[in-house]
């Protein structure tokens, strides 16, 4: 009997969902580009678990062997029991049914069996570790070269973009070499191993058994060409109606604001139907597959009962040998349609492990010289020289920046927003390399220091705050590795957060969840200021609180914020006139570009884009003017 | 799972004919090893080549016959199985669609998409599963026994040992494996959190130098994940090498036994060779059948989930007396209102008293938690007070239909929301019948027709899903734009302004006095500056009113109302 697919895992990916027993059959299959270069690149993944993987080979091949021999071993005992039977029916004197002969039989194929089955299980057995190995390996590749690409990667792909190769696309290898790549390697055996027999006992036979061969193929390709068609439009319709769902779900508010549920419903039963149409056909197709088949594997199955028959009859073949071969005809289409349905999911597991392999070789940020500096004692001088940088190196946004930073100082970035102040913790923190010219820390070029050294140097506390799933202690003490509990505590009290962390149930212990909505957005911010404080940069980059912020945490985060900035050198992104005013320099920016620079009085004499910014801003608050008079 | 069937009804006559067509296609897979066993037991041996081909040619036609059983009965079964998703999910947008805010802040946004997109789909699998395999693997069974017993029931025994055994085999390997599969899910979820955090975190990983303990992080998770892959799927790998063993040594036995059967006359060669093809189907279709167990409790947690939210019956319904709201337009008024989140300790709003009169600007303020975005949530009654009324024109909002009193309201949320569709199909969400030249100024009062002219198409432009072409600023205006069209008796902005830079904030609220004329217009807002000159400022804290009044006499009435003002526009005001 023939190997089947052993307790296929439903794919985790569950977006699919559709397919059923069928496996991958029928889907529309993506082509890898480079097939065999993939493929081998894959295959180097083995190599170190070859020893392994040659056991898994000769256990597949010798446990499928031994059970393809068993058919005809098998006639053997029941020729001699039909040649008995035809004997005593004959009333030849003394005949009777040789039991020596049968039962040695037997006792052969039971040994063959269990050790056709013992082998099964060691190849099984030994692939489990083989393949999960081999699929850890590829995924932790795939997170180290997360920590080395620059952040330019970063900003050109979406997250859902990067996790789709890191999640579904590892999936489909996992479950490739999990179940199919044995199965492979058994169907193929089986299939030679099902001929040759066949072609031993009767090449007549093996002729009509070969007949349907074509019809399967026919059936096969005819039925995959026309539900591929149909898997296609129900993947669009259902991408459709899953988008149809989220649109409405998230904005049900405005669906309800507004009467509209009813006009929601009717949409989406008109892409239910369209998906109904397209699904009942993609499923009749794939239905379809396993009794076509079978029904050919029948028809194989009546042509050699009566052709076998026949020749029984004529003594050109032995009975035991028509019952082998009703048992191969049987496995012959299995590992046909097995094969057929393979190749298909072979060719999305390349497609999947080429999209891999694309992101592993997306090139990296410059390595680091070998005599990269670090600087021991840093006083937090900051200096631009020269400076040119763009996204594109073909439309700068900064043509000639030249800044001089003393330690200490306090430079104001202002303009409308979304102006680009990423632009200047990218440069900084150099996420970015720049096109020209050099930055200087305590004057020394940046690109000479070790990247780790010239990043902790800096401190950022930005309005999209992050955390991690884990508890408040460890998400101050994301600052510095070794703090101490008393310095976590310690800097959530300068950050003006101990006393709301106090208050929650589990306190320093409280775990944040995924999305971090169990604390407000205001209290993030200041989990992030004690991480700052914790991590005692010498350099700041920080953001001023926003309106997404009730008044009295905005207060504290000022506090908080003011404290912080005390005796280190700082870039505000500034939205208070009085940081601003305060400012040792001021750098406006628009649309990403440094447009202006200097000191308030000096910019406001300039009569330039500060200048109107200054006054629409700020001016607009003449009717306020009375106000606090009053 | 069984409670979802109900949704089955409607295709009970297409399922007895499955049922039909699925059992005439066992039957003549069946019936083939009988003819196979005439033609051994009387042709062969009689050597009558005639009789082989006429039983030959027997078994062809119920060959045929059974494959276009089969054919007909997948159409059946594909139609029922897709048509029984359709019914299902059908229904489930649409009482996901009768659902308050309050149900959904129950189950989640997110939750209630997977389950009406991958939960359904997963049932949906089952149901195509359960219509082949599940149904007709008893049939082969049960007739491949009946088979098997009259072709001998001398040897009958042999599978009433297999069969025992291999069931006893699958159910105690499913009982451990299942488990072991939902943790490896569990561990896939973990891994990809550290992974969407790192991708999410980057800059700040980098920024504090710790890409190390990050990689250190996610490769504990691997590891984990990776041991208990391991660890199931060599469980696993025992199911099939047993079943073979538990099949060919059941052959064995067959042959052995029915050797000294046929040895004392009682069983004929060809009927022996019968009763081993018998014993195959049988065996093999409770091997289908054991694949179900894989999917099943997959299928039946997504049925659960499902079950939940057709389960859970929408809190807010239209009153049976529902009539419209009097002569009165634009009218609100809370009376002594009080309204808690369910299952929270505290009242979100407690005792809040105040009108809102046409022509008239009244603003919201305090600060986070102290109940604006509730307060102006209850007057669309997107929640139900526990005490006290908001009444519109008059009438209790629970006294008119949701649609009457919705129609008299232009609401502006907090976080726009736009559909994919063009700029005017959004705009004109507020109102279908608007005209062009409607859309058009709406875009122009809220500020928006001048970002809308720099877009490729104008106003034909395609916003995408969730409207992530456009900036927080431009869905804000678009969305206000939504509300304009609509021309309502009462306007709600609930904090609608807060991603607008200065200028276009000022030049906004110019322009919407004129057009709001002597509609109501309620404002919440976070920004002093936006609300100083409203006619009736309510100063809310904690869930309380502390105050109502203009500026100025709040200025002095109001000490919560001055810290606020304080706050913002102390460093400003200097200037």
């Amino acid at each position: 009997m023939m190997q089947r697919g052993s307790g296929r895992r439903p794919s985790q990916a569950g977006g699919m969902g559709f397919h059923g027993p069928a496996g991958g059959f029928g889907m529309p299959t993506q082509k890898a580009k480079n097939f065999r270069g993939t493929l081998r690149r894959l295959l180097v993944y083995f190599r170190p678990q070859w020893a392994s993987l040659i056991i898994v080979l000769v256990a597949a091949v010798l446990g499928t062997v031994f059970n393809v021999v068993g058919p005809k071993i098998l006639g053997l005992a029941t020729t001699k029991l039909f040649e008995g039977f035809l004997l005593k029916l004959e009333h030849v004197p003394g005949a009777s049914i040789d039991f020596a002969y049968i039962g040695h039989i037997l006792l052969i194929l039971l040994g063959l069996y269990i050790t056709s089955s013992i082998f099964m299980y060691a190849q099984q057995y030994v692939m489990a570790g083989v393949a999960q190995r081999t699929v850890y390996r590829i995924r932790r590749d795939v997170d180290e070269k997360l920590a080395r690409l620059p952040l330019k990667f970063y900003d050109s792909q979406t997250h859902g973009e990067i996790l789709s190769r890191a999640v579904n696309d590892m999936d489909n290898i996992s479950n490739t070499l999990q179940q199919n790549l044995t199965q492979l390697i058994t169907s193929v055996v089986t299939l030679v191993g099902v001929v040759v027999l066949m072609l031993t006992i009767s090449p007549l036979l093996t002729l009509v058994v070969a007949i349907t061969l074509p019809l399967s193929l026919i059936a096969t390709t005819v039925v995959a060409k026309r539900s591929q068609k149909f898997f296609a439009e129900q993947q669009r319709a259902l991408g459709e109606l899953n988008g149809h769902v989220e649109e409405m779900y998230n904005g049900h508010k405005i669906v309800k604001a507004f009467g509209r549920e009813s006009n929601a419903v009717s949409r989406f039963n008109e892409l239910n139907d369209t998906l109904y149409d397209a699904g009942w056909r993609a499923q009749f197709m794939t239905g379809m597959i396993m009794p076509l088949m079978m029904s050919i594997g029948n028809l194989g199955y009546v042509f050699v009962a009566v052709i076998g028959g026949i020749m029984v009859t004529q003594r050109t073949i032995a009975i035991g040998d028509v019952q082998a071969f009703i048992q191969y005809a049987r496995q012959f289409t299995q590992p046909i349609t097995q094969l057929a349905s393979l190749s298909n999911t072979i060719q999305l597991t390349i497609a999947s492990a080429e999209r891999i392999f694309e992101f592993l070789d997306e090139s990296e940020e410059l390595p680091e010289a070998a005599d990269a500096l670090v600087i021991e004692q840093p006083r937090g001088a900051v200096a631009f020289d020269h400076v040119r940088f763009g996204y594109d190196p073909q439309a700068p946004l900064i043509t000639d920046m030249n800044i001089d930073v003393k330690p200490g100082q306090m430079i104001a970035i202002v303009g409308p927003t979304g102006a680009g102040k990423t632009t200047l913790v990218n440069l900084l923190m150099r996420f970015y390399e720049i096109n020209a010219g050099r930055i200087l820390v305590d004057g020394i070029d940046i690109t000479r220091l070790r990247r780790g050294n010239l990043r902790r140097m800096f401190g950022m506390v930005l309005q999209d705050t992050w955390l991690f799933n884990g508890t408040i202690r460890e998400n101050i003490a994301y600052g510095r590795e070794e703090a101490k509990e008393a310095e976590i505590v310690q800097a959530a009290k300068a950050a003006q957060a101990d006393h709301f962390i106090r208050t929650l149930p589990e306190s320093y212990d409280t775990v944040l969840n995924q999305e971090a909505t169990n604390i407000s957005q205001g209290q993030k911010q200041l989990l992030t200021i004690a991480r700052a404080f914790l991590a005692d940069p010498e350099i700041l980059i920080l953001d001023e609180a926003t309106s997404s912020v009730d008044t009295r945490t905005e207060i504290l985060i000022q506090h908080a914020m003011t404290e912080l900035l005390k005796g280190r050198t700082s870039f505000v992104i500034a939205h208070r006139l009085s940081t601003i005013r305060d400012a040792d320099l001021i750098l406006v920016m628009n649309h990403g570009a440094i447009i202006e620079q200097g000191t308030h009085e000096a910019l406001l004499a300039n009569g330039g884009f500060y200048a109107d910014l200054y006054n629409s801003q700020f001016a607009a608050r003449v009717p306020t003017e009375d106000v606090l008079t009053s | 799972m069984l409670r979802l069937m109900r949704f089955l009804r409607p295709y009970r006559p297409q399922i007895a004919l499955i049922l039909v067509l699925v059992f005439l296609q066992s039957l003549a897979n069946l019936y083939l090893p009988t003819l196979m066993a005439d033609i051994v037991d009387t042709g062969v041996v009689k050597g009558d080549t005639g009789y082989i081909i006429r039983v030959g040619g027997v078994m062809l036609a119920i060959t045929l016959g059974g494959t276009i059983c089969a054919i007909v009965g997948s159409y059946f079964s594909a139609r029922v199985a897709v048509g029984f998703g359709r019914s299902v999910r059908g229904r489930l947008f649409a009482h996901v669609q009768g659902f308050s805010l309050h149900e959904f802040d129950q189950v989640s946004t997110a939750s209630l998409i997977t389950r009406t997109t991958n939960d359904t789909n997963q049932v949906q699998m089952v149901l195509v599963l359960m219509l082949s395999i599940v149904v007709s693997a008893p049939m082969m069974a049960v007739g491949g026994i009946i088979l098997a017993i009259s072709q001998d029931a001398g040897l009958a025994w042999v599978l009433a040992v297999a069969v025992p055994v291999l069931i006893l085999v699958i159910i105690l390997l499913m009982r451990n494996a299942v488990p072991l599969f939902r943790m490896i899910q569990i561990k896939i979820d973990k891994l990809n959190l550290i992974l969407d955090e790192s991708l999410t975190g980057v800059r700040v990983i980098r920024a504090f130098d710790r890409s190390d303990y990050e990689e250190q992080r996610f490769d504990v998770a691997n590891l984990d994940l990776t041991d208990t892959a391991i660890t199931v799927n060599r469980l696993v790998a025992i199911l099939m090498p047993f079943m073979m063993l538990v099949l060919n040594l059941t052959t064995i036995a067959i042959v052995w036994f029915g050797s000294i059967r046929v040895n004392n006359g009682d069983l004929q060669v060809g009927a022996m060779i019968a009763f081993m093809q018998y014993a195959m189907q049988i065996l093999f279709a409770f091997l289908m059948l054991s694949m179900m167990f894989i999917f099943l409790p997959r299928a039946a947690a997504s049925a659960t989930r499902i079950n939940e939210v057709l389960d859970i019956s929408p809190e807010i319904v239209d009153a049976p007396d529902a009539g419209p709201a009097g002569d009165q337009h634009g009218y609100v008024e809370f009376e002594d209102v009080t309204f808690s989140y369910p299952g929270a300790e505290e009242p979100a709003l407690s005792h809040i008293s105040f009108r809102a009169m046409p022509g008239q600007v009244t603003a919201i303020i305090g600060g986070t938690g102290a109940g604006k975005t509730t307060l102006v949530n209850l007057i669309p009654r997107f929640y139900d007070v526990d005490s006290g009324r908001v009444m519109v024109d008059g009438s209790d909002v629970r006294e008119l239909t949701q649609k009457d009193l919705r129609e008299k309201i232009g609401f502006v949320p907090q976080t726009a929301v736009l559909f994919s569709g063009t700029v005017s199909e959004n705009i004109r969400y507020g109102n279908p019948t608007a005209t062009e030249e409607e859309v058009r100024h709406a875009a122009e009062v809220a500020q928006a027709a001048e970002f809308i002219k720099d877009m490729d198409d104008g106003f034909d432009a395609l916003i995408a899903q969730g409207g992530t072409n456009v900036s927080g600023g431009q869905k804000q205006r678009l969305s206000i734009a939504r509300a304009l069209v609509r021309k309502p008796e009462i306007y709600i902005f609930d904090d609608s302004f807060s991603a607008l830079d200065y200028t276009t904030d000022a030049n906004l609220r110019a322009a919407l006095r004129q057009e709001t004329g002597d509609a109501t217009v309620l404002i919440v807002a976070q920004r002093v500056s936006t609300i100083m000159d409203a006619d009736q400022i309510v100063v809310l804290d904690e869930g309380r009113l502390v105050g109502v009044g203009n500026h100025r006499e709040l200025m002095e009435s109001s000490p919560v109302y001055r810290e606020i003002v304080l706050s913002q526009l102390s460093a400003e005001e200097v200037a």
